[in-house]
């Protein structure tokens, strides 16, 4: 393996670029955390290590593209995949015309309703989780925070951030994308499904702090 | 030539979102004069809202009557009247509100509501010298990272059920513990946990920049039902795992806005383990460390007083017939002139 290049020090995991094998490969590798107790830092570094492939591995069966996965390092909680050249979703936003950006939006809807159709919670969508190669392509990374499930629960609050990640990064046109991320959703499953997901956004809101809609009760 | 001010303005901030009560004066340079807290201590269980709106109305003459004589001024030296307009309580609010509305008109002088939150900000800032920090607010009512952003404080992370300090209070309460006055809840169970030894293992729940605590706290209160494991170990695992999830959402903001300061507040910033745990984050980043005293970190009247300085000193006022209280008043709404 080529000397490996850090392009990314985030709070959770450093991200390297390197060559493995004539190909360009990121390496995530999570960092142990002082703050917590070594059993749980453990714990959770493994969990996540394990999981976020696995994850990664099945949203490609429902049909989202992900990096490959090339090797799991569990030790050293180190996970080697697929470099995806592109650009951020996060930066396409706010660059792109109207209608490009509620194609990327619809797409992006698209892509979320496949993983939740197929059982899988992203966890941390935002995005910069999103990248869009030279073809077009959009990629989900980072599933890290990510878990398996097909509860309304589960599938509102990914949503729920979705919508909360668009408003504070990209606040000026955050409503019209998360109506197409919507409109791109109902694609995918059926009517009554996203409905309830949808409920289940508005009752999350309302569940959170200090929200003024949840004064108004229903009068039924 | 310099020459001392001939009139100093004074400002009096009334708290009254949850079970405190409290009246603070502060001059406009940000010179606390007086702090005077009344907590309301529920027999048993939380905090009923009617019967501590019932304490306030009791304390409040107390509290005021304490207060101007402890700062050595008269009301006729106030300037303006500032009041916790939100988010809390409603009952509770709706107490120190008649309150602050009462002396403004009695004295007329100009009424200026604050946000609660943002009075824990500002204070936070005033007394440990932060000036643009990574704030994370923990306390029972509240659990909150956030940082100034293009004109106002942006919530970067919150609960999406109860707050933490609420998590806490509630495995204490189902423990059967007990808490007194100078030991409130959360300090019983850092006392326990601090001879907790083995860790066990609970949810660990962060999605996304957010956090939720319920699910945890049906485990340990499970966990606790069935009698298998010391207290102090369940408080030792409670602890661990709820403060590395609010450790590590703040370690994600701190990234996320590359500042250099993290200030740590509300009630249970005064847990030393807590403390511990941002102290790292904060260093691993290069980030200074602020961690606000205990009577300002708390609920308190001072933070309501100086906060009110910097809006009314901004062009905020509150006039009196739009000074109702707001329940549900979010942080990113509020505008703060005051920040550049």
């Amino acid at each position: 393996m080529s000397q490996p290049l850090l392009i990314k020090k985030g709070a959770e995991a450093s991200l390297y670029l390197a060559g493995w094998h004539d190909r360009k490969v990121v390496m995530k590798k999570r960092l142990p955390k002082k703050y917590r107790l070594q059993e749980l830092d453990k714990q959770i570094k493994t969990y996540r290590t394990i999981h976020e492939p696995q994850l990664m591995h099945e949203a490609k069966r429902a049909g989202v593209p992900t990096p490959t996965i090339f090797l799991v390092d569990v030790k050293n909680a180190t996970i080697v995949m697929e470099f995806i050249g592109g650009k951020q979703v996060k930066t396409l936003l706010s660059t792109v015309s109207e209608g490009e950006r509620r194609r990327l939006c619809l797409k992006i809807g698209e892509l979320i309703g496949r993983i939740h159709k197929y059982g899988i919670i992203h966890g941390d969508l935002t995005t910069s989780n999103m990248i869009q190669d030279s073809e077009g392509k959009i990629f989900f990374v980072d599933f890290g925070l990510g878990e398996k499930g097909k509860e309304v629960e589960a599938r509102g609050v990914d949503l729920h951030l979705m919508k909360r990640a668009l408003q504070s990064t990209h606040f000026q046109f955050a409503e019209e994308c998360f109506n197409a991320v919507i409109e791109g959703y109902s694609q995918v499953l059926d009517a009554e499904t996203v409905k309830n997901v949808l409920d289940k956004i508005k009752e999350i809101e309302r569940r959170g702090r200090y929200i003024a809609e949840r004064k108004v009760k229903k009068n039924d | 030539m310099k020459h001392k001010k001939a009139v100093e303005s004074y400002s009096l901030g009334i708290e009254s979102t949850a079970d405190d009560f409290s009246v603070g004066i502060s001059t406009f340079d940000g010179e606390i004069l007086t702090n005077v807290i009344s907590a309301y201590m529920p027999p048993e269980g939380g905090i009923h809202p009617r019967e501590a709106a019932r304490h306030h109305a009791e304390a409040a003459g107390k509290v005021l009557e304490k207060a101007f004589r402890k700062a050595g001024i008269r009301p006729q030296n106030l300037s303006i009247i500032a009041f916790s307009q939100g988010p809390g309580l409603g009952p509770c609010l709706r107490t120190g509100a008649t309150v602050a509305r009462a002396i403004a008109s009695y004295l007329d002088i100009p009424l200026v509501g604050v946000n609660h939150c943002i009075a824990h900000f500002e204070i936070g800032k005033l007394k440990t010298d932060a000036e643009d920090p990574v704030t994370l607010y923990v306390s029972g009512g509240n659990t909150i990272v956030s940082a100034f952003d293009s004109g106002c404080y942006r919530v970067f992370g919150e609960t999406l059920d109860i707050a933490l300090g609420n998590c806490l209070d509630v495995f204490a309460r189902e423990a059967g513990l007990r808490q007194r006055v100078g030991e409130p809840f959360g300090a019983v169970v850092e006392r326990l946990a601090a001879k907790g030894k083995r860790l066990i293992s609970l949810p660990y729940a962060v999605k996304g920049m957010d956090l939720s605590f319920s699910g945890l706290l049906t485990a340990a209160t499970n966990l606790l039902k069935k009698g298998e494991y010391r207290l102090e170990d369940l408080c030792y695992s409670l602890q661990e795992t709820v403060f590395s999830m609010v450790t590590e959402v703040t370690e994600r903001a701190l990234a996320h806005t590359e500042k250099k300061e993290v200030l740590l507040t509300g009630g249970v910033a005064a847990n030393k383990r807590l403390q511990s745990m941002i102290k790292s984050v904060a260093e691993e980043h290069d980030a200074q460390f602020c961690v606000v005293p205990s009577k300002f970190a708390i609920d308190n009247g001072a933070m309501i007083a100086w906060t009110g300085v910097l809006a009314y000193t901004h062009g905020v006022a509150t006039p009196i017939e739009k000074s109702f209280v707001k329940l549900r008043w979010r942080l990113e709404e509020v505008e703060v002139p005051w920040i550049k």
